[in-house]
């Protein structure tokens, strides 16, 4: 099957006629704009612990969610049955919001683009591979990861992968689908010596099939790195407390940007003045080594779209040029309202959820530094590699992130493993912190999940090496 | 906007599915079903910002092949589409593997008695009612301060919902739970910049929950405080939770009681069973009976009876919480705490689960404290469940000489919590359930707070 809305709408088994004039009776001329957004997801999970894949779960649904955008306001209704009753019943309830009768007339839906690029092409047999094949490849992780060390006590892994089909058509005439498929491979390994337990962990993913994984038995990798981390993790000391020098290594420790800046430049928070990066456009919010870009366009990554989830298609943004604030991650909405452009960020968890502006794969940029002079430059201070959550508070730009694997820097040598820490900072200031950007920048391997107002969307982050020169470290060691 | 099913329907639905489960070779099943509707309205800045209404419903389906089992989960209830629903569960359940312990519980296990649980308040809120009382919340957090600028709105949410579980013993059980919450989060700001709280409350009665013009004005007084915040040296210190950030500790106990983490080798408080955790001032209930409780319900996730127990009494760590499977690894009965979302196969957690007042006001623990840090907000996921080690970002409030001083952000507290339910030193006597896990106000000893 092509990504081509055809395919999508005849999933959905609603009529092009039936699609019109629902949009006609919520598009009445108080509305600004609707849409409806059809959604059939498919995801299946499996799972291994104590050597057995003990677990498999599987989900089907599929519904649509009518929206209506009056001036700032939003009405909103969905339901699971797509029968011409129920999508009225909703585009009545959706245009509540702008106390008018219903709409007769039919908006026409005319422009129907093919998808301009397919960033995730997929043989749908793929990703309905048999169960069987999974389960052989999470019983072999479980054995490489024992293998590792016979200190590992446990293995936990879970194979997710989900097949999602949309179909947006909204009253500016626009109807465009797209087949969204998304995988992810989650290793955790328990290591035990002397009553000393400790956990590692690795994973990734994208949107991509099992064959991403078997390719040169990359899922093998996955559960070496999972041991290793958790028997490293054996030998770690306290973490120190205080103000001190930090080195991130590439990829995944990018949740710093997520969390430090890419939130606090969506959209929505600008418009209603609650970011602490409200007003900010065009003054410098970092050093001029940062250039940071939100890119929704990179083949198969985890947090890459065709189109959002309002039909737009999804591109490159700066954020943040040499330092300086040049943009914000959009949805139609807040484009209108704060009359700026439209990035192609509305996105949403399920037909069960409103569209917010929403990150995609946000990362740095490459600077010129060499990642072993980041690391001599320092001389007393954390290395931290990887991270597990991060939060931000939007409001005062208080954000957080812990690590999982770190280790002291003493002079301009990486020294002993230590214990997870948790690093605070300040948004608006912590990019003016960052003295050195590595020449060596990685994307994630794909995990990232991100949490906005109870809606949960997959996303990529990204980074260099990079040295911060101050940041509080929430060590125990004071 | 689904017409709306007779329970008996679905009662029927769960039995057909049990029956076709039989055929397809199931030697054994359960299902659950839900179905809920919902009103959510999101004011802001005095308008009308986000209105949301639905009405869903999902079915869950779990199989065994005598060991094997699977689980899924559908929104499509018509015939056709459950026919080959039962059929691709049970082709995924002779997938797995065989694993020994899996199974329903024993016939007689199960829930008999059903009794007045006050879960189900039957009131139906008119849209107009529900963007009346966001309103006024949001109007009383600006009335209350001029130093409200903005505000990220109020919200009021209505919703109600029906749970029926069937399984191939026999067991069949339903209930009705509603819930209304009404929430506020402005923003003060001053010179120095921007500072946001919030305020709510949540009940499963509506004409229990708190007015609007109180929710607005402790989100007020919450958020203003806020203002000229500054870091403070980093510094080992005696640390009080609020009742907020305290019942977060309890939560963590949760994690580390659940079966499944036991088991699995992830939890800090691994043959801890019997053992001294904390002071013997400490004593936690959980309680899955406590009438109008938002954790309450008649029967668990496998359908076991709910009840009263004590998880950690006078100090000593009494329960884990446990649904069959996870006690059978253990080598322990159940203990009616399955938790379960649909299609998935069951979890343990808690259900209505709180920490015993004391007898020391809030302001006679604050009085207790020469220098130290009184908590208002925690944030990220600085916890370890594997071993306990806790670090994660805080603020609230400087504490000098019994009082508090001035506001303090972008430090964090760190510790170990094996250690931190050790440390217990006071707990309030201000006990209040704003959700399925509460907790008074509670003073530890010393925590590291690493700032400046």
């Amino acid at each position: 099957m092509s990504n081509d809305e055809s395919g999508a709408l005849a999933r959905f088994g609603v009529t092009d006629r039936e699609i019109e004039q629902a949009l006609g009776r919520v598009k009445v001329s108080t509305v600004d704009y609707a849409d409806l957004y059809f959604e059939y997801c498919q995801s299946e999970s499996v799972s291994m612990e104590e050597g057995i894949v003990k677990r498999a779960t599987k989900s089907v649904g599929q519904g649509v969610g009518v929206r209506a955008t009056a001036g700032e306001k939003t009405g909103f209704a969905y339901s699971d049955e797509l029968t011409p009753k129920d999508l009225n019943i909703a585009a009545d309830t959706a245009r509540y919001i702008a106390n008018s009768a219903q709409g007769t007339a039919p908006v026409p839906v005319t422009h129907r683009p093919a998808l301009a690029r397919n960033l995730y092409p997929h043989d749908r047999a793929d990703i309905e591979v048999a169960t069987r094949d999974r389960v052989t490849l999470l019983n072999a992780i479980d054995a490489e990861a024992r293998r590792y060390d016979p200190r590992i006590k446990n293995v936990m892994a879970a194979y997710n992968t989900e097949y999602k089909v949309m179909l947006v058509a909204t009253s500016d005439g626009l109807m465009v689908g797209d087949i969204q498929p998304l995988s992810r491979l989650q290793v955790t390994c328990i290591a035990e010596e002397n009553g000393n337990r400790q956990v590692g962990t690795f994973g990734g993913g994208g949107r991509i099939g099992l064959e991403y994984f078997q390719n040169d038995q990359r899922y093998l990798q996955f559960a070496r790195e999972a041991a290793r981390e958790a028997i490293l993790n054996l030998s770690a000391v306290d973490a120190p407390a205080g103000v001190m020098p930090v080195v991130l290594g590439g990829g995944w420790p990018g949740i710093l940007l997520h969390e430090a800046i890419g939130h606090g430049l969506e959209a929505d928070f600008n418009r209603k003045k609650t970011s602490a990066f409200s007003n900010l456009l065009g003054k410098k919010v970092a050093s001029e080594v940062c250039t940071i870009v939100d890119d929704g366009t990179l083949p198969f990554r985890r947090g890459s779209l065709n189109v959002d989830d309002e039909g737009t298609p999804s591109s490159r943004t700066v954020l943040i040029e040499r330092g300086i604030l040049r943009g914000y991650i959009t949805d139609k909405l807040n484009a209108r309202l704060m009359g700026i452009p439209l990035t192609g960020n509305g996105r949403r968890e399920s037909y069960q959820s409103v569209v917010l502006p929403r990150m995609t794969n946000t990362f740095m940029l490459a600077g010129e530094s060499d990642p072993k002079d980041i690391i001599k430059s320092v001389k007393k201070g954390l290395y931290a590699v990887s991270f597990g959550g991060g939060q931000v508070d939007i409001t005062n730009g208080k954000f957080v992130f812990s690590a999982s694997e770190a280790y002291l820097i003493e002079d301009g040598q990486i020294t002993k493993p230590v214990k997870g820490a948790t690093l605070i900072g300040s948004g608006p200031d912590i990019l003016k912190q960052v003295s050195m950007v590595g020449h060596d920048l990685k994307l994630d391997e794909g995990i990232g999940t991100c949490g906005k107002e109870g809606q949960s969307v997959p996303v990529g982050v990204g980074l260099p090496t990079i040295r911060i020169d101050e940041i509080t470290v929430g060590g125990t060691k004071a | 906007m689904t017409r709306v099913i007779a329970e008996q329907d679905y009662t029927n639905i769960a039995q057909d599915l049990l029956a076709r489960a039989a055929k397809h070779g199931a030697t054994a099943s359960d299902v659950m079903v839900a179905d809920g509707e919902t009103l959510s309205v999101q004011v802001r800045m005095g308008a009308v910002d986000r209105l949301t209404k639905a009405r869903e419903k999902r079915l869950g389906l779990r199989v065994f092949f005598g060991q094997r089992s699977a689980s899924a989960s559908t929104s499509d209830f018509s015939r056709d589409s459950l026919e080959r629903f039962v059929g691709e569960t049970c082709a995924l359940a002779q997938a797995v593997v065989e694993d020994p312990v899996s199974g329903l519980p024993e016939p007689g296990q199960f829930a008999t008695d059903f009794p007045e649980l006050n879960i189900h308040d039957s009131t139906k809120l008119q849209t107009d009612q529900q963007i009346d009382l966001a309103l006024r919340a949001e109007r009383a957090a600006f009335a209350a301060d001029s130093r409200i600028t903005n505000s990220e709105g109020g919200e009021c949410d209505s919703s109600s919902g029906r749970i029926i579980l069937a399984n191939s013993h026999g067991f069949v059980g339903h209930y009705a739970n509603s819930s209304f919450s009404l929430s506020v989060s402005p923003i003060a700001s001053d010179a120095a910049g921007m500072q946001r709280d919030y305020w709510y409350g949540v009940n499963r009665a509506f004409a229990k929950l708190e007015s609007p013009e109180a929710i607005g004005r402790e989100a007020t007084r919450r958020t203003v405080r806020k203002l000229g915040a500054r870091k403070v040296s980093t510094c080992r210190v005696p640390v009080i939770f609020d009742p907020e950030v305290a019942g977060s500790l309890l939560s963590h106990l949760c994690s580390a009681l659940s079966g499944y983490a036991l088991y699995k080798g992830a939890s800090f408080l691994i043959g801890q069973l019997g053992q001294q955790i904390a002071p013997d001032f400490v004593t936690i209930y959980d309680d899955g009976r406590m009438p109008g409780g938002l954790g309450t319900r008649p029967f668990d996730g496998e359908g076991l009876p709910t009840r009263k127990q004590a998880m950690v009494e006078r100090g000593r760590l009494a329960s884990y919480i446990l649904d069959t499977y996870s006690g059978k690894k253990l080598g322990l009965p159940s203990t009616g705490n399955a938790a379960r979302s649909i299609g998935e196969s069951p979890s343990a957690g808690p259900t209505n689960f709180y920490m015993v007042p004391g007898t020391t006001s809030p302001e006679d623990i604050l009085a207790s404290v020469k220098q130290g840090l009184y908590v208002t907000d925690l944030i990220g996921f600085g916890i370890n469940m594997v071993t306990g080690d806790y670090s994660r970002g805080a603020s609230g409030f400087w504490i000098e000489n019994g009082e508090l001083a001035y506001p303090v952000e972008e430090i964090t507290i760190a510790g170990n919590l094996k250690q931190m339910y050790a440390n217990i030193e006071t707990i309030g006597t201000d006990l209040v359930f704003r959700g399925r896990i509460a907790s008074p106000t509670v003073k530890l000893a010393e925590m590291t707070l690493a700032g400046s």
